[in-house]
């Protein structure tokens, strides 16, 4: 296990691919911009998310460097984004279930 | 050598190798990183309750919000996010200057960041909207005034960072705290990806 992480070289992103996230960051911040001006109702704030969610991925895999860190990296990386999911979904089903609400 | 040292390692047991400092100082930022997720959670939990028990106020609210400076201050935070990433691999190839520059041109853009909140805040407040004026206010001001402070205290660190490497103190073989301090203000960047759509979209 040691002489494996002696051997791996430290991985460096070239330039070239941080200006291609950044140019594909832009395009979906335009998007999502040009996209809030209509009107599609619930569908609005699904698209924004989405949207904003890639662009997180985006950032995080390449700007973070997280596509190329080992699992216990990933492990730290998704696991506060489980708990987050479940603060937010509790919460929710909690404020939206009681009998006789606050 | 190598072998020498690792025998050092375990003999001691406090001492790591460089290798193994590296991996720890960078799990731990992500561990930190992680505590921060959870801490700005909270307020994007209490947005979620709050939007769908009043959402005409909500949609009302959020037209208050300048989209065209949101949306000026989003890009702005991205193009620091990139300049911040090729400062990393300028430093992880050894090269001192670019990668100084790039961290100037980071904190270049955070102030500029917030010079273009501050005048939205004064905006606000000439408008007589303040935290107390509604539940949506009270969110914005709380979730971007939470986001600022990110904003300097990453500046602060960058600060320090800028400073040392200009100083040469980083290279190829020893840029973990530029790594580190660069994490740090992609989180930074990666709540506003969020709190931008939210508070101006879709509100």
């Amino acid at each position: 296990m040691s002489e494996h992480t002696h051997s791996e070289e430290k991985h460096i992103t070239s330039y070239k691919a941080y200006f291609i996230v950044w140019v594909v960051l832009m395009v979906l911040t335009f998007l999502t911009v040009y996209v809030s001006y209509f009107d599609f109702g619930q569908l609005n704030i699904v698209v924004a998310m989405v949207v904003a969610s890639i662009k997180a991925g985006a950032v995080a895999l390449f700007f973070m460097h997280l596509k190329f860190e080992d699992p216990i990296t990933w492990l730290y990386a998704l696991f506060p984004i489980g708990l987050l999911f479940l603060l937010i979904g509790m919460t929710i089903v909690d404020t939206f279930t009681r009998i006789f609400p606050l | 050598m190598e072998q020498a040292n690792m025998e050092h390692a375990e003999d001691h047991g406090l001492h790591l190798t460089p290798e193994q400092e590296y991996g720890i100082s960078k799990l731990g930022m992500w561990l930190f990183l992680g505590t921060e997720i959870m801490l700005f959670g909270g307020l994007f939990a209490a947005y979620a309750i709050f939007r769908a028990k009043y959402p005409e106020l909500f949609l009302e609210s959020h037209q208050e919000l300048n989209r065209e400076m949101g949306a000026v201050n989003t890009c702005i935070l991205i193009f620091s996010s990139l300049t911040m990433a090729i400062g990393v691999t300028a430093i992880q190839r050894g090269k001192q200057m670019l990668a100084g520059i790039m961290i100037l041109v980071t904190i270049i853009c955070g102030l500029g960041f917030g010079v273009v909140k501050y005048f939205e805040y004064g905006a606000k407040f000439a408008h007589h909207i303040y935290p107390d004026t509604n539940i949506f206010f009270s969110l914005y001001f709380m979730m971007t005034g939470l986001h600022m402070l990110h904003v300097f205290i990453g500046l602060a660190v960058l600060g320090v960072i800028m400073v040392l490497t200009f100083k040469g103190k980083f290279n190829e073989k020893y840029s973990t705290p530029v790594e580190i301090g660069g994490l740090y203000w992609h989180l930074v960047d990666l709540v506003w990806i969020y709190l931008f759509p939210l508070l101006y979209l879709v509100g």
